[in-house]
């Protein structure tokens, strides 16, 4: 047998626990799979069903408490189990590879680039310094860094987040593995970074022959990336199979639910919603017997689904493609989800708010107790403007220091504006600070947190954190009043009552987003800052809360702000999409408008960045080079000319010194930029889906 | 960074300003003078004479003025003695007022005279700083070494046995003061009750020659407390950086566990330490006035404890100076080192 | 009278026993150390799903060490239960002072018995007995604690006036008999008499009594004066922080010996600095409560008046009491309504351990609020319109809890300290005072012909602190597994 048909890596029946004082708790169970040379394999899962586990089960780091407890992992036909500390040193680095999710965390800071890089080769190798740094200057150019040298000796710290995670890439690089692990590398990453980082992995996996394990819960970033997926839950692996197999023809009833919980071209909020996975993960020592999917299951069949253990079993025509169903024969894959209903469309009523040419900037003393030194001006938002209507959903897309958070809290009152105007009801507010402000106006202006696991007081019970809100906003007469509207407020939001006297950590990620969401519109609140309200879900709850925010929406006739980066759930749920860059609005519309043809350019990247999880789709490849400039030294003329793919058709050098005017495309579309109508008019659509 | 260096110097230099007034308006209270007039000239005085003595040695003036005085940034208070001869601040004995500075303070070297010791207090600091010294010096080289080396140690396998024993010596040791760890030093080893008498219970003989007989104990007392205190604190940070991120990247780089330790871990893991050091200072000041107390060796503690009981206020000014001085000094070391040591800060 | 010896007719049986035992521990512990020096261990899991590591030296070391200790704690408490039963004297001093903690140890074994049982119910306090470093800590304070409440309360414990001179008495060894004893007199000097002629364990036991009062109270002003400061420091940053930290860091930089020696001394008493300095430190807990009090039940216009008028009425009137002293520059309370006044010299110990303890605490309450600020929840309270003081005293400060009372608990242990070396120095404290520094400081110019009049207080502090390190390491532990 030659080496390309024999698997560089072969994981079989690997199961994994960790111990803690009080019980075991296994984290993998029954794991198989295999990677042969050049090929990527996809590892996707929510949080909790074992997937990094397994990436640190074949790297044998499992920590003091963690062990293989049945199973074995072949690396080129040698069991990793049975090696010696020395043996897996050398393999380690060398032949196996590994990349995080947190670039900065990983990255030694009191280390330079260059001392980390070198070190790989000189351990495995024993190559010379010189010979080391050449090989590391290569290899920085091969990551499509600038001025290497220069890279090779900062430090971490004075590298941007895109950049780091280019060195961690770099480093696994150094001793041309064989395997190539990577954790989720791109989710601490804004959208066009992750894009261009994940396109470098493609090419690097193909210019070095190396083969992947690619870990992640983003089904689009692994159909981007990969040749077979593994799908797994709670610890299991439920379905794998070539990547066409899975995604057009899946054979497992999470795997389907899963795709028909993430917002996919197509779905709509009114039409065609999404379908959330009913229940909750569960906990890893109360796993069900049978089926670990069993009681979230739609096929659920007592008696047989929960009887006994499910084994792998082939599915028959597939090559490889295998499923942990026993009754994926009996199901009919391509039945519509039942119980589903199309809701009313709402019709937005009148504008509420209006926003004029907001700006907002910070001063930033460089040293505050002696002499006043050089303030620095971050302009955070420069001339934002926009109008908001009764029940209409405004989705506000922009990646990380674009100025949408700063918006927020101006609007919110916990900042003043510096100029501008906000107009709420006929009031103007920007100025008035949320202290100052009635508490009519801070009730009907509220928000809900992006991170679950710090939107709620961990040292107060979940009713008396509404009961305060209430109380705040003088809504009812006395204790009793309060708690009644309190016990109501947790029906809204589909919680049991019993939840009131419960402490938040006793809650799950979901439980305490919608927490956050009853405690926002306890005042009744009628314009809602959501800032990514649901980005730190897991996918399968993720539908579950954007649905319930719709619903007490349609109902309260509210006025949703949603904060955004992902474009996909933008596309599902928002009337009307406004794109920032830099402070700058740079296009504002309708969904159907901002999403089709013309695009501002940086919308246009933004929309190519997106990884969808549809294999129908296809998307124009358009990766932008270089990083956000910082708003303390915003860019001359247009915000986004320094990233620009279009500039070169503007004539003159208008892009680099004048801003550009805010025209109109269409009725109520609106773009900041210096393209003609019909340069604008050639732009090709960035997201196609083929024909059935 | 000469910005941020510059900055810090003059917070150091304002903090200093406020600290020294203070010990001199404390040094300088009504009850205080009072205690002086009476030992220069009799106890048994009324309070009129108080009073004149007072005014005539130009303890009289406002608070302020004296402290301008004393600093050396006002001219000294010149008057007349009861037999007319001028007298003055920076007038010395037979010397006419226009042979005499018209500044004397601090600033100028003029630290005062003892009037416990009888002599100037410039000689009196300098002789016990030297002392003193000698003791800081060994206390530091076996304080630091040891409790770098156990705290690293420690931390370096958090959890494990090695970590739990020397955990517990080092709380141990925290919680034994220098005047709980010294007395049981001299029993134990120096009583005749027990009988071992290895050591000396006395330091006095160390200040001309520094024996192991006769200057272990003493300089096992002050460095024991500080060591536990930083060895934890050296604990904590290892532990801390053992468990990070990066390190875990280093091993499956296939790093040796040693190359782990000593390359990737120890530069981030002693920089909580380095500035618990240097702000050791202030608490070691504290130590060495106990053991110099205890072991009666004449040092800089040992004075400071002299100046205070004996109300000798120019002494006791000049060694609050010193401690300070002393102290503000290794902040400012402390927080230069921080940044030298730490990357992240150096640049931004 | 005979006198007696250390440990009677007990020895004889329980000392080789006690010398065996602690010779393995010792032994055990080297292994140990030694062994985890290797690399790293063989795991393997248990039936139960816990995990053990039994190879080799490394799992002979472990049992060993278990058993060791095991056995010393069986022959210690052997010396006390023996002791306690046998006539008195038999057992010698061992026995007698075992017998004097009577109530002590009954209380400890009650406290210890409910706590176990009940310990999945008392959350960090309960899970404090699963951490043998924090039981062991926690035994030690509380022994301390109740010492010093029965003596308080009931006299019990001491054998005689920790005060009064006993003629003949001067220096003498533990377990001498008491000369010409009057009627009804305890018969021997336990551990001994100092040079004045005063009974060693009375004194050290009276000494418990003036430390665990005023060091946790001390420590308890200071953290209230700290963190009313450090939470607006945090919270609104700018002008006010820096200088707040600005003053923290002064007193900071002030050698505390220093300012011991400036401020405890009858001169400065005599000016008044020490009661103005009470009269603006101790106003802090007040402020804290009231503002506590007030910001909760900002909204609800019924309570909020009744509520802050009845505390600043109960509060501030303690206040004066506290303030008001006859005899100083303060004294404007009618004795009538003066309900208590304290002794100018432990007033001044009190202040001065406060206004040194303060800046420290102030530093790492502004540095868990500047932490605990930018968390969402603080956000989430702004957007709803509370004010600071609400978000500072309701929303922060319950979540710093845990880092603060494990600090709490090594404060105390530090301000005993402080108190230690205020005695040593004889600062403050009347110099017949019987509390540990004060007698350390006496006993220690016989110290090296009889070291007993020294050694008893300082081990006894020593066990003190000890207590409250291993407590504070014990808590900070559990309070991480979550």
């Amino acid at each position: 047998m030659d080496d390309a048909t024999r698997p560089i890596l072969e994981i079989d029946k690997l199961s994994i626990s960790f111990f803690t004082r009080l019980r075991e708790i296994p984290a993998v169970m029954d794991f198989s799979a295999k990677v042969f040379p050049g090929e990527a394999l996809g590892l996707v899962g929510e949080s909790g069903c074992g997937k990094s586990t397994v990436a640190l089960g074949v790297m044998q780091d499992l920590g003091t408490n963690g062990r293989i407890v049945g199973g074995s992992i072949r690396f080129k036909g040698r069991d990793l189990g049975q090696m010696s500390q020395a043996e897996l040193r050398q393999i380690r680095g060398s032949q196996i590879a590994m990349i995080y999710q947190e670039p900065m965390a990983s990255l030694n800071p009191a280390m330079r680039i260059g001392r980390q890089l070198v070190e790989v080769p000189m351990i495995h190798e024993g190559v010379s310094e010189t010979e080391a740094w050449a090989r590391a200057l290569e290899v920085v150019s091969d990551v499509r860094l600038p001025d290497p040298e220069r890279i090779l000796r900062s430090y971490p710290h004075q590298l941007s987040g895109g950049q780091q995670q280019r060195i961690v890439i770099a480093m696994a690089l150094m001793s041309k593995p064989a395997l190539l692990i990577l954790d989720e590398p791109t989710t601490a990453l804004d959208v066009t970074v992750e894009a261009a980082v994940v396109d470098l992995v493609k090419d690097l996996g193909k210019k070095y022959g190396t083969s992947m394990l690619f870990i992640s819960h983003n089904l689009g970033l692994v159909l981007e990336t990969c040749d077979r997926i593994c799908v797994m839950y709670s610890g299991e692996a439920v379905e794998r199979g070539s990547i066409e197999d899975v995604f057009d023809r899946m054979r497992h009833p999470y795997t389907q639910a899963l795709f028909r919980s993430i917002p996919l071209p197509g779905a709509d909020k009114t039409a065609k919603p999404l379908v959330a996975i009913p229940g909750n993960f569960p906990l890893p020592h109360e796993r069900p017997p049978g089926c670990n999917f069993g009681p979230r299951c739609d096929y659920f069949v007592k008696g047989r689904c929960d009887a006994r253990d499910i084994p792998m079993l082939p599915v028959e025509g597939d090559e490889r493609h295998e499923s942990r169903c026993i009754r994926f024969d009996e199901i009919d894959w391509a039945a519509e989800p039942q119980g589903i209903t199309a809701k009313g469309k709402t019709r937005p009523g009148e504008p509420v708010l209006r926003i004029e040419s907001l700006r907002k900037y910070y001063e930033t003393a460089a040293n505050a107790l002696f002499g006043s030194g050089e303030t620095k001006v971050v302009k955070a938002n420069e001339d934002i403007g926009f109008e908001a209507r009764e029940s209409e959903t405004l989705a506000i897309v922009g990646e990380s220091g674009c100025g949408k958070s700063t918006f927020a809290k101006v609007l919110l009152g916990l900042e003043t504006a510096s100029g501008g105007k906000i107009v709420l009801d006929n009031r103007e507010i920007q100025d008035t600070a949320i202290n100052k402000r009635d508490t009519q106006t801070v009730a009907d202006v509220q928000m809900v947190f992006q991170n679950p696991f710090d939107t709620l007081n961990p040292s107060m019970t979940v009713g008396r954190q509404i009961m305060r809100a209430l109380e705040v906003f003088g809504v009812g007469n006395g204790d009793a009043e309060r708690r009644e509207r309190m016990l109501t407020l947790l029906d809204l939001v589909k919680l049991p009552r019993a939840f009131a006297e419960r402490m938040p950590r006793q809650l799950s990620g979901g439980q305490k987003q919608r927490v956050g969401i009853a405690r926002a519109f306890a005042g009744g609140a009628r314009i809602v800052v959501a800032d990514e309200p649901v980005s730190a879900l897991d996918v399968s709850v993720q539908a579950a809360v954007t649905d319930l925010l719709m619903e007490i929406q349609r109902e309260q006739k509210t006025t949703l702000l949603f904060i955004s980066h992902d474009l996909s759930i933008v596309r599902y749920l928002a009337d009307r999409v406004l794109v920032m860059y830099l402070g700058h609005v740079v296009e504002i519309g309708t969904t159907d408008q901002v999403f089709a043809p013309p695009y501002h350019p940086y919308t246009e990247a933004l929309l190519s960045a997106v990884p969808i999880a549809d294999t129908r789709v296809e998307k124009k490849h358009i990766v932008l080079e270089g990083e956000i400039p910082s708003a303390m030294n915003p860019p001359p003329g247009c915000p986004f000319q320094t990233r620009c793919r279009w500039k070169s058709h503007v004539p003159g050098n208008k892009c680099e010194t004048e801003l550009p005017p805010f025209r109109t495309l269409g009725d109520g579309h609106h773009a900041l930029c210096w393209l003609t109508d019909e340069q604008l008019a050639t732009m090709e659509p960035v997201i196609k889906v083929a024909a059935e | 960074m000469l910005r941020f260096i510059a900055g810090r110097i003059l917070t150091m230099l304002l903090t200093a300003l406020c600290l020294t007034f203070v010990v001199f308006f404390l040094t300088n209270l009504g009850p205080n003078l009072e205690k002086v007039a009476k030992s220069e000239i009799g106890v048994r005085i009324s309070d009129a004479e108080v009073e004149s003595w007072l005014a005539r040695n130009g303890y009289a003036q406002p608070v302020l003025v004296r402290y301008g005085e004393w600093l050396g940034v006002l001219p000294g208070w010149t008057g007349e003695a009861a037999d007319g001869t001028p007298t003055g601040r920076c007038v010395a004995q037979d010397q006419s007022l226009e042979e005499a500075d018209r500044f004397c303070g601090i600033l100028q070297g003029d630290w005062g005279y003892s009037t416990v010791f009888r002599a100037p207090v410039s000689e009196i600091i300098a002789r016990s700083l030297a002392l003193t010294g000698k003791l800081m010096f060994w206390v530091m080289a076996v304080m630091v070494p040891g409790a770098l080396l156990l705290g690293v140690l420690a931390g370096m396998r958090e959890g494990s046995r090695l970590d739990r024993s020397l955990s517990t010596f080092a709380i141990t040791t925290t919680a034994t003061p220098e005047y709980v760890s010294g007395v049981v030093f001299i029993a134990v080893f120096a009583s005749t009750a027990v009988g071992l008498r290895w050591f000396n219970g006395s330091a006095t003989s160390a200040m001309e020659d520094i024996t192991f007989v006769n200057f272990t104990l003493p300089v096992m007392t002050i460095a024991l407390y500080g060591m536990g205190y930083i060895a934890r604190m050296t604990r904590a940070s290892m532990a801390e950086v053992m468990t990070a991120q990066y390190i875990r990247t280093a091993r499956l780089k296939g790093v040796r566990f040693r190359d782990i330790v000593l390359r990737h871990a120890l530069r981030n893991a002693l920089i909580a330490p380095f500035t618990v050091i240097m702000l050791q200072f202030p608490w070691l000041l504290n130590g060495v006035v106990i053991v110099e107390t205890l072991f009666n060796y004449k040092g800089f503690g040992w004075t400071l404890v002299q100046a205070a009981g004996n109300n000798d206020i120019e002494l006791l000014l000049g060694v609050s100076v010193v401690s300070v001085f002393v102290v503000l000094v290794t902040q400012l070391i402390s927080d230069i080192g921080y940044v030298y040591l730490n990357p992240r800060i150096r640049i931004s | 009278m005979d006198a007696l010896t250390w440990t009677g007719s007990l020895g004889t049986v329980l000392n080789p026993l006690l010398w065996v035992s602690v010779a393995l521990l010792l032994l055990a512990v080297a292994g140990q150390v030694l062994a985890s020096l290797l690399p790293a261990p063989q795991m393997r899991p248990r039936p139960d799903g816990t995990l053990v590591a039994t190879t080799g030296l490394r799992g002979l070391a472990d049992t060993a060490g278990r058993f060791a200790l095991l056995a010393l704690l069986a022959v210690l408490l052997a010396y006390i239960v023996a002791g306690a039963l046998m006539p008195y004297g038999s057992a010698g001093i061992v026995g007698a002072v075992a017998r004097r903690f009577a109530p002590v140890w009954i209380s400890l074994a009650l406290v210890f018995a409910l706590s176990i049982h009940f310990r999945r119910r008392l959350g960090l306090f309960g899970r404090l007995f699963d951490s043998t470093i924090g039981m062991i800590g926690f035994g030690l304070v509380l022994f301390w604690v109740f010492t010093a409440l029965y003596f308080t309360a009931f006299g019990w414990i001491a054998t005689h006036d920790p005060l009064s001179q006993l003629s003949g008495m001067k220096n003498v060894l533990p377990g001498e008999p008491v000369a010409m004893a009057p009627e009804g007199a305890w018969p021997h000097y336990l551990l001994g008499g100092d040079n004045l002629a005063r009974d060693v364990f009375s004194r050290m036991v009276a000494g418990s009594a003036i430390v665990v009062l005023i060091a946790p109270l001390a420590t308890l002003f200071a953290f209230m004066v700290g963190i009313t400061l450090g939470l607006p420091a945090a919270y609104f940053g700018g002008r006010l922080d820096q200088i707040l930290s600005f003053l923290a860091n002064l007193v900071l930089a002030f050698p505390v010996i220093l300012l011991f020696y400036l401020l405890v001394t009858p001169e400065i008493v005599q000016t008044g600095i020490p009661s103005f300095m009470a009269m603006v430190l101790f106003v802090f807990p007040i402020l804290f409560l009231a503002v506590l009090l007030d910001s909760r039940y900002r909204t609800d216009r019924r309570k909020r008046w009744p509520i802050l008028a009845v505390t600043l009425a109960v509060t501030g009137w303690l206040y004066l009491s506290l303030v008001s002293q006859p005899g100083t520059p303060v004294n404007f309370l009618h004795p009538d309504v003066d309900l208590f006044n304290i002794p100018g010299g432990i007033l001044i110990v009190f202040v001065s351990v406060v206004f040194v303890n303060s800046p420290t605490v102030f530093r790492i309450g502004r540095g868990l609020a500047l932490d605990l600020a930018t968390r969402d929840y603080v956000a989430a309270a702004q957007t709803r319109g509370e004010r600071p003081w609400y978000i500072m005293l309701w929303e922060m400060l319950p979540n710093a809890r845990g880092p603060l009372i494990v600090d709490f608990c090594l404060r105390i242990g530090y301000t005993t300290i402080l108190l230690g070396t205020l005695g040593f120095f004889g600062l403050g404290l009347p110099p017949e005072s019987p509390d540990w520094g004060t007698t350390i400081n006496d006993g220690r110019r016989f110290l090296s012909i009889y070291p007993h009049a020294a050694i008893v207080p300082a081990l006894a502090l020593l066990s003190l602190v000890l207590g409250l390190n291993l407590l504070a390491d014990g808590l900070r532990e559990e309070s991480l597994k979550d």
